[in-house]
């Protein structure tokens, strides 16, 4: 035992001796600073953020931002912190050294929330000043967000500079936000940061407003009525926040009801595995988007062109494959159709289900599908955005090609008159397979648009089927104007009724509302009028 | 605990045609199997959904029981027998739940079932269990508020996951405001009066409370999540308690990326959000956000017992990229704690089981021990994970230790004096100020 203890003491000694003898090439607050990334501790890793970033070493930018990217990467063993670049070099982070290879032990240095705002932060000050335009306005937006008063000194050097309009007013708007926190900042100056958050008015400033806490009096006063005038003309942007809300929601339902509307509308069937044929659609995407990911990686922003045309041939094909083997059978028996269609779309579900496995399948957004845009005080998502054109845009083709195409005419022709239109030399049956196809084909269309807001899984059409018929009867049965007007209407009056009565009483409401509106109006909005209806 | 069914009342009516047909064929298959087996196997129910709205999460347990059944025959077995898994499709259907679990009691005598994931589902097949006398393994969190004799609960309980999660956004976050948004039925509901009783003995004040609910399969999340954002913008750190069930999850999220909220702005932590449920999604906008499990596949053992597992599970399924969840673990642990009870009293009697079970110990996937309690909840640790851009959890925080499951919640005044306790009391809600069990009678 004491010889075992006298070697631990003398291995000690002269690790201690070693670390004494090795420190003094890197001590200093910094390369300490540097080496607290390697303890795998979020409080030291928050503490090294602070160090390095006030530091003013020229390693710190790098740092900072390979922290944010994950490419800092730290050896728990030997305590040694590297950047790695995009080009696969790495350097020493606390030297600036280049090396050759990162070890295998090292792995990235881990974040959480609080440290990825203090990231933020950090990178907010030290960026300040990039010759880049759209690095300086993020740089001064951080700044903005996290309101630090250290921050003070940088963003007072960065607006003396500064030329460029939309930067400098954010410059401006941190600065305020540092102001109306800082305790010992000047009335004037406390008056002046209100008076620019109130020109600001967005719900940040609100915030930033709401929550200063203790101040002067008349600070207090003059940030009373900014908020109040905030408030009101956010209320404004409410209102218009709330329409375009509903015509989003208004053109997701009018795109899974379109192909209903011509399956159920124009030729009576009632179609229970309409929303089945918006799944595969939806599956369709996500099999191109899989090819093109495996085999063509480049193309991936085109998936969803892609993806249009064959889901709706796939999605037609299986429509008159469907028309001929059961539903030509079961013309005229409404009730016989609804279980057909039903059992139909069980089947087809359980053989997606057994194909594809029963959880989601991932559907990515292309790059110009994802993210928003500010316009006004409201926030438009590209997605919803692009949707609603696209639903538009098909609603506008299938109107164009029922009018004015000879096979649009034969289907208007056999749905109004079928004797008529047979003894004219119409192909009736013909016809028939060929409109269920395209209200089936459109089906697909939907599904390749909802892929994008919804979950790609079996069970995707079902939740789509029953706001598609209330969208068609509520419309008018037979009528694709009343289909338009109808889902704008059902989308826009359930998200003003949204925010009063919240989701669940929402959907309610709108149920009883068509079932009274029904009673009333028992053929919707548009009827059709004439022989066309009892065909 | 999710109940998926966003058809309405016609459209399950309509089904039962096709469900009774399929019923049909199964119990055929049943009875096939059920004459083959001789006196020398141990049955092992397994009453998971395989098709209808809760396939997408039932599959995957019915998947673990027959790899864990694989495993320990590979073992020899228990008390020299083989098992014999008899798998029954209740198809998402909760009356349906009722006649299969009599089914495969009555007529194929299992000794144990493994099944449930709702709490519907759960509460159906209950009076059956009583009845005719058998145990069942629970494996999903859920609301608490229940302790059976049949009944043992390998998942959750609300102090298992919801209070440690807001204990962590209140000390590592410093929220200050809270939103529950939840998926209108009764596990969202019952969980949101523990949390807000909570929140509210905590000093939050009822304003600084917005709580939100949604019908099932909700997908147009657009005037929730730009509510939220209002919400946030008191002044006031902000997060958002999520017990959206799981299919709403995807579009939730989805619209939380597009309109920029980022998880260091407002963080989401959700407790039905597991690695299955991010195997839909692209999960790069959402890195931060967060969810609340006893169980993360991510999580690194010392004894490499969570690595083996996922190894053995991928080469059982034959399915390399297949992931692991919470419910799967709870599964391993009930099924490991029934083999040791089995082993214990030398027979799969359930009165004898059951008895024998409280105070068994069986190892966790995340290098404990979990024990079963006398009110058949079990203890778990609590790990609190943020997610990464693959779909996977970093753990950002855990309980110092194991985690004792309460049947009944503290924070409840119609609970806070009910105990659970089968060993001592015989009783599951005993009242500790009365001195008296409030029988089946509440």
């Amino acid at each position: 035992m004491p010889a075992h203890l006298s070697a631990r003491l003398c291995s000690l000694a002269l690790s201690l001796f070693l670390i004494a003898f090795a420190l003094p090439a890197f001590a200093g607050p910094f390369e300490d600073a540097v080496a607290k990334f390697a303890n795998d501790d979020f409080s030291d890793t928050e503490e090294a953020i602070g160090v390095v970033a006030g530091s003013g070493n020229k390693l710190a930018f790098p740092i900072i931002s390979a922290l944010q990217d994950g490419r800092l990467m730290a050896d728990p063993d030997s305590k040694k912190v590297y950047v790695t670049g995009a080009d696969g070099k790495s350097i020493d982070a606390a030297t600036g050294e280049a090396v050759a290879s990162v070890p295998d032990s090292a792995s990235a240095v881990r974040l959480n929330n609080r440290l990825r705002r203090s990231v933020d932060a950090a990178l907010g000050s030290l960026t300040l000043q990039s010759p880049d335009v759209g690095t300086r306005l993020q740089a001064a937006q951080s700044v903005f967000k996290s309101h630090e008063e250290t921050a003070l000194e940088a963003v007072d050097a960065a607006l003396a500079k500064e030329s460029n309009k939309s930067v400098k007013t954010a410059l401006g708007e941190a600065r305020a936000a540092i102001l109306l926190f800082k305790s010992d900042a000047t009335e004037v100056e406390k008056l002046e940061a209100v008076a620019t958050l109130k020109a600001r008015g967005d719900q940040d400033a609100l915030a930033l407003l709401t929550g200063m806490g203790d101040q002067p009096d008349s600070v207090t006063k003059a940030a009373a009525s900014a908020i109040s005038s905030i408030q009101s003309s956010l209320a404004v942007w409410s209102t218009v926040q709330n329409a375009w809300y509903g015509l989003s929601l208004g053109s997701v339902l009018l795109l899974a009801a379109i192909g209903l509307a011509i399956t159920f509308g124009v030729m009576g069937v009632i179609n229970m595995a309409h929303g089945e044929m918006v799944m595969l659609g939806a599956y369709t995407t996500f099999v191109v988007q899989e090819v093109i990911r495996t085999r063509y990686p480049g193309l991936f922003d085109y998936s969803l062109l892609i993806a249009v045309p064959l889901a709706f041939v796939v999605a037609g094909a299986i429509g008159v494959l469907i028309e001929r083997s059961i539903i030509r059978f079961l013309y005229g028996r409404p009730l016989e159709t609804l279980l057909a269609t039903w059992g139909l779309s069980l089947v087809l579900q359980q053989a997606v289900r057994t194909m594809f496995g029963p959880t989601n399948r991932e559907v990515g957004n292309p790059s110009w599908m994802s993210g928003a845009f500010e316009l006004g005080q409201i926030t438009i998502t590209y997605n919803r955005l692009w949707i609603l054109c696209f639903t538009l845009a098909v609603f506008a083709i299938l109107l164009a090609m029922l009018r004015y195409t000879a096979l649009g005419l034969e289907m208007r022709a056999v749905t109004q008159n079928r004797r008529m239109a047979a003894s004219m030399g119409i192909a009736t049956s013909r016809v028939d397979a060929l409109t269920f196809g395209l209200g089936s084909g459109i089906a697909g269309i939907a599904g390749v648009a909802l892929s994008q807001i919804d979950n790609v899984s079996p069970n995707l059409g079902q939740s789509y089927i029953i706001d598609s018929f209330m969208v068609v009867v509520f419309g008018g049965v037979g009528n694709l104007w009343g289909t338009l007007v109808g889902a704008f209407t059902l989308g826009i009056a359930n998200k003003f009724l949204e925010p009063v009565a919240g989701a669940v009483l929402g959907k309610i409401a709108i149920l009883v509302l068509i079932i009274l509106f029904i009673q009333k109006r028992p053929r919707g909005l548009f009827a059709l009028k004439g022989r066309a209806v009892e065909a | 605990m999710f109940s998926k069914s966003t058809h309405d009342i016609a459209a399950s009516f309509s089904r039962r045609g096709v469900l009774a047909a399929t019923a049909g064929l199964v119990l055929g298959l049943a009875s096939l199997t059920g004459a083959k087996a001789a006196d020398d196997t141990i049955k092992v129910g397994v009453l998971h959904s395989l098709s209808g709205t809760m396939a997408i999460s039932e599959t995957t347990l019915k998947d673990t029981i027959l790899f864990l059944i694989d495993e320990q025959n590979k073992k020899g077995g228990v008390l020299g027998k083989k098992l014999e898994a008899v798998v029954v499709d209740p198809a998402s259907n909760w009356p349906l739940f009722a006649e299969k679990a009599r089914e495969l009691i009555t007529k194929d005598k299992v000794s144990v079932v493994f099944g449930c994931w709702t709490s519907v589902s759960r509460k159906s097949v209950l009076p059956v269990f009583k009845e005719l006398n058998n145990i069942l393994f629970y494996p999903v969190q859920y609301e608490g508020e229940e302790s059976e004799r049949n009944v043992f609960y390998t998942g959750a309980a609300p102090n298992q996951q919801a209070i440690p999660a807001v204990d962590y956004l209140m000390k590592e976050e410093k929220v200050k405001r809270w939103v529950l948004a939840g998926t209108d039925y009764v596990y969202p509901r019952t969980t949101n009066k523990i949390l807000e009783a909570y929140l509210k003995s905590k000093g939050v004040a009822q304003e600084d409370i917005m709580i939100n609910y949604t019908p099932f399969g909700h997908s147009d999340w657009q005037t929730i999540v730009a509510d939220i954002k209002k919400f946030g913008s008191a002044g006031k750190k902000t997060a958002v308690v999520s017990t959206i069930n799981g299919d709403a999850n995807v579009p939730f999220y989805k619209e939380l990326g597009n309109q920029g909220i980022k998880a260091k702005d407002i963080p989401v932590v959700a407790f039905s959000v597991g690695e299955e449920e991010l195997a839909g999604i692209d999960t790069k906008p959402l890195v931060g956000h967060l969810a609340a499990w006893n169980y993360f596949q991510s999580i690194k053992t010392k004894d490499g017992s969570n690595e083996k597992f996922i190894k053995d599970w991928q080469a059982y399924t034959k399915n390399p990229k297949r992931v692991t969840n919470d419910p799967m673990e709870a599964h391993v642990i009930g099924f490991a704690m029934w083999v040791k009870a089995v082993e214990k009293v030398k027979s799969t009697d359930p009165d004898k089981v059951i008895d024998a079970l409280p105070g068994i110990e069986a190892p966790n996937l995340t290098g404990g021990v979990s024990k079963m309690l006398p009110n058949h909840h079990i203890t778990k640790p609590v790990f609190i994970g943020e997610i990464k851009g693959n779909g996977q959890f970093d753990v950002v925080w855990k309980t110092p230790g194991l985690v004792a499951g309460d049947a009944w919640s503290k924070e409840l005044d119609g609970s806070k004096d009910l105990i659970g306790d089968w060993v001592g009391k015989k009783c599951g809600n005993f009242n500790t100020k009365t001195n008296k069990c409030l029988g089946s009678g509440s």
